[in-house]
């Protein structure tokens, strides 16, 4: 048996992991990472539109701190999320920004003066201040009061995970590339690490190590149609499923983005609408305004894509033989901004469509987007149940997303998160010792090598990618935007046929080292328990709650629902996981539930609404006039970051306030 | 919808890892459907017909840059590359030249370009002293982080060097992805280094003054990286540096 020993160990090579391990490395603690691809190929590559971070440079992010960015959140979560972790993130994020920064990542940047944009189809000239000129710019996206959303062009994601994994290297960090993780070696109350299959050889290596990250991205993969790279699998979570122990949140809770092309499903960022692209309908119709006059195009994704959908339902899609879609125009932006700020947009419409988003509409649909749901951990990012066990990103329900993810929080949850969450890695590293025991790693192992001999040499007849297909159809039709009871039953039932099939699979490439077909046999079993933490989870939340939209239940439920689902897999041979509910304390929140701000408001009040707004306005009155915000959100709401992530952030109107000149933008 | 045309795949197949395995082409055929692209094709083969195909994709978009291959004599990434394309429905695909094979149409670039960044050292080397990260940011001129964002977004899928006659003669070759990264660090005015150190890397046959000038990286470059001005730009530089 070959044993890698470390202190930290990461699984997943995007931002999320690639920013613990560095933070875990920074302590001088031995690291490795394992992925399955090359670090850069992760699909935080894949991420177009931007980062959040309450810089205020902009003059339309003018007045914009911590506190606008954390109530955005919050009401873009539906009140799902935990606020303490909203308000972590809020204030951590500008600085992630300006690490990046020093990084190498080259943030657009502000041009001093006037210059054109278009706000709600119409050109503006807006003019940004003389001291804001070559300070980080931002760009406009949906749910968010002020412009937050730092770039570069359309290519955020790739020049972020390109200087991440630069400085990465540049501290030495090994990446065993082409390695999956399969299983956690756990004793029930403790995690010791993993049992991974190398991809190339084959080989099971047992790598033990003080602390195990998961950050190992979303879960869209188990949907048909999805904007996620084909890694986005969801072993991951599979991983802290399997332990039995360890507890997944709110796996219902899946986001559908309303531009993916037609009918691949490739995206088209948020910053398409947030630039001041509109959505048409086989009319060329602007239809967002009927629905949401207010917000319009730049509602809340859970809400412009239930929107395009009742749209296309009465016949206002445009038919097409993939079924019908709508149209996404950006042709009023002009050539020379398509082309350079929307440059990725341009190349997947050149080459997957075949048109020019400068003169042609692109015909898009919502589709399967991002996972807000995964491994609960605390703040810190550690699992409540398996000491040891940390989450951090996509793969983790850490919990600052709640039911529905603003479009700029997920780039900035993975760093901001990553830089958190990592210092609590080392913290753990520090205070704990290493314990092997190695029957206990020998017997994951030899686990594991069981599977795998099974699968090879078994007499199964099931093939692998045929299940994969169907739990796919089943979570696109009867898990998706729109959901209802008896559909829910429907696709829960017949996950756990496939799921009892999945005991049976036989393989054809019976090779032990490089083999896809073993792969995908490993993989789907795992997947497959994961589709039924959300179908499960989805046909037992009797609610509507951002992303999560039952047609037989469409209140928002705060008096019996205000809480986080939690699922796990206790016993390996069952069909079903275990469900329960963790609830949110609204006496202990900042901004109790109230209206999102979208269509009607329909939410069943929490009996404690009414009295925890007195209590917020009794602690505001009794601090004074004198308070400024930091010292009422503290009363409110404390919480807590690693030392070195408390100073407070510095504004371009802090310094302008101090400046000689007096001149502060407005 | 409509029966498509019949599409012929004719496939790198070799196992280096199978003690005696020998190289060879075998061919597959599958009927195109509307808007199929490379990535779709053998996702098929490989779930209907031979699940041993082993390829690499990630993100089936064109953004990560894990599928080049050699399609037609071409290198290029195969999740964008439509079959439609090809008007005789007739498809050879090979793997990169140039990297180490795992299997089949899979290669490790990976591993290259790890060791390519480790050995020039591609990463910012910044200046001290602006690493506060709770003080307001240190400005930068807009333009010149527009024309970084130019230069940094190379997908590292390694078509360049394929399509480099330098680099299939001489393993030690940085290639175009090596010096593209070194102008990009060149150009950063964050970054520390100066053309002296940059030379003592690339200031040499392994670097820019081995480029043939054959324009194969430029030419075939999915991301259209002005690969062959950035190699002059750099050799201009370098040989003042020399001087």
């Amino acid at each position: 048996m070959k044993l890698i020993y470390t202190d930290s160990l990461v699984i997943g090579a995007g931002l999320a992991g690639l920013r613990v391990a560095i933070a875990s490395k920074e302590r001088g603690l031995d690291t490795v990472v394992l992925s399955l691809i090359p670090a850069k190929r992760s699909h935080s590559a894949a991420a177009q539109g931007g980062m959040q971070a309450s810089l205020g440079n902009t003059v339309k992010g003018m007045g914009d701190d911590e506190d606008v960015h954390f109530q955005d959140t919050v009401k873009g979560s539906d009140w799902g999320c935990d606020q303490d972790v909203a308000r972590m993130f809020a204030h951590c994020a500008p600085k992630a920004v300006r690490e990046l920064a020093n990084w190498g990542v080259p943030w657009t940047r502000i041009t001093k003066g006037p210059r054109q944009v278009v706000v709600n189809a119409e050109k503006v000239t807006i003019e940004e201040a003389e001291e804001a000129h070559g300070l980080i710019n931002a760009r406009d996206f949906g749910g968010t009061k002020k412009w937050r959303t730092c770039y570069t062009a359309d290519g955020t994601g790739h020049s972020l995970l390109y200087a991440v994994d630069n400085k990465a290297i540049s501290m030495d960090i090994p990446v065993h590339e082409r390695m999956e993780a399969l299983s956690l070696i756990h004793d029930g109350k403790r995690c010791h690490g993993v049992v991974a299959r190398c991809l190339i050889t084959g080989e099971l290596i047992a790598y033990v190590a003080k602390s195990t990250t998961i950050a190992t991205g979303g879960y869209g993969r188990i949907y048909e149609v999805s904007t996620n790279a084909i890694i986005c699998e969801g072993v991951g979570q599979a991983l802290a499923l399997e332990t039995g122990v360890a507890k997944l949140g709110n796996m219902e809770a899946v986001q559908f983005h309303p531009t993916a092309i037609v009918p691949v499903g490739i995206l088209t960022t948020e910053g398409c609408r947030g630039d001041g692209g509109l959505l048409r309908d086989k009319d060329g119709h602007r239809f967002m305004p009927d629905y949401e006059p207010e917000k319009k195009e730049l509602a809340s994704r859970d809400v412009v894509s239930r929107r395009m959908t009742e749209h296309m339902r009465k016949g206002k899609g445009v038919d097409s033989p993939y079924g019908p879609h709508l149209w996404l125009d950006i042709t009023l932006l002009g050539r020379k901004h398509v082309e350079t700020n929307l440059r990725e947009v341009k190349e997947i419409c050149e080459n997957f469509l075949g048109i020019d988003p400068a003169k042609d509409w692109i015909p898009v649909r919502p589709t399967q987007h991002y996972s807000m749901g995964g491994i609960r951990t605390d703040a810190t990012g550690q699992s409540p149940q398996l000491k040891g066990l940390f989450s951090v990103g996509e793969a983790a329900c850490w919990d600052m997303h709640g039911f529905n993810r603003l479009g700029g929080n997920s780039l900035a949850e993975t760093v901001v998160g990553g830089m958190i969450i990592g210092k609590y890695v080392a913290d753990f590293c520090e205070q704990n010792t290493l314990e092997i025991d190695t029957s206990l790693v020998e017997s994951f192992v030899g686990k594991l090598q069981s599977e795998i001999d099974e699968l090879i040499d078994g007499e199964g007849t099931e093939n692998p990618f045929e299940l994969k297909q169907q739990m796919q159809q089943i979570m696109m039709d009867y898990v998706g935007i729109f959901r209802n009871g008896p559909e829910l039953e429907k696709a829960v039932s017949e996950l756990q046929d496939l799921l009892k099939r999945a005991n049976a699979l036989g393989l054809k490439c019976k090779k032990r080292h490089a083999n896809p077909e073993l792969v995908e046999a490993l993989r789907v079993k795992r997947m497959l328990k994961v589709a039924l933490t959300v179908a499960a989870g989805a046909a037992a939340r009797t609610e509507s709650r951002g992303a999560h939209a039952r047609e037989d239940f469409p209140q928002r439920n705060d008096k019996d629902w205000l809480n986080r689902t939690l699922s796990s897999w206790p016993d390996a041979n069952s069909l079903s996981p275990q469900l329960e509910y963790e609830q949110l304390d609204v006496m202990k929140m900042e901004l109790p539930p109230g209206y999102r701000g979208y269509g009607i408001d329909n939410a069943i009040a929490h009996p404690d609404t009414e009295k925890r707004e007195q209590e917020i306005a009794e602690i505001i009155s009794q601090l004074g006039p004198d308070a400024d915000r930091h010292q009422q959100q503290a009363a409110v709401m404390p919480f807590d970051v690693p030392d070195s992530l408390k100073p407070k952030n510095e504004r371009l109107s802090d310094t302008l306030a101090h400046s000689s000149t007096g001149e502060i933008a407005k | 919808m409509a029966k498509g045309r019949t599409l012929t795949f004719s496939i790198f197949r070799f196992d280096p890892q199978v003690p005696g395995d020998k190289p060879k082409m075998v061919e597959y055929q599958i009927e195109e459907a509307p808007g199929m692209t490379v990535f779709i094709a053998l996702n098929q083969l490989r779930e209907l017909q031979d699940p041993s195909l082993q390829f690499d994709f990630v993100c089936r978009a064109g953004i990560c840059g894990s599928c080049a291959m050699v399609i037609n004599g071409m290198p290029t990434l195969a999740c964008r590359t439509l079959t439609s394309k090809f008007t005789d429905g007739k498809i050879k695909l090979m793997p990169l030249p140039g990297f180490e094979l795992i299997g089949d149409l899979s290669v490790n670039t990976g591993k290259f370009m790890r060791e390519i960044a480790e050995r020039l050292k591609l990463w910012l080397h910044p200046k001290v002293g602006d690493d506060d990260i709770h003080r307001l940011e240190a400005p930068m001129s807009p333009e010149e982080a527009a024309k970084l964002y130019e230069l940094e977004r190379c997908v590292e899928c390694g078509v360049c060097v394929s399509a480099c006659a330098t680099k299939q003669m001489r393993d030690t070759f940085v290639g175009a992805v090596g010096l593209m990264k070194i102008a990009r660090f060149e150009l950063d005015s964050r970054d520390a280094r100066n053309a002296e150190d940059f030379y003592h890397v690339i200031g040499n046959q392994d670097g820019v003054f081995g480029c043939m000038t054959l324009l194969g990286c430029q030419d075939n470059c999915p991301k259209d990286l002005p690969h062959m001005q950035q190699i002059a730009y750099l050799r201009r530089k370098m040989a003042v540096t020399l001087v």
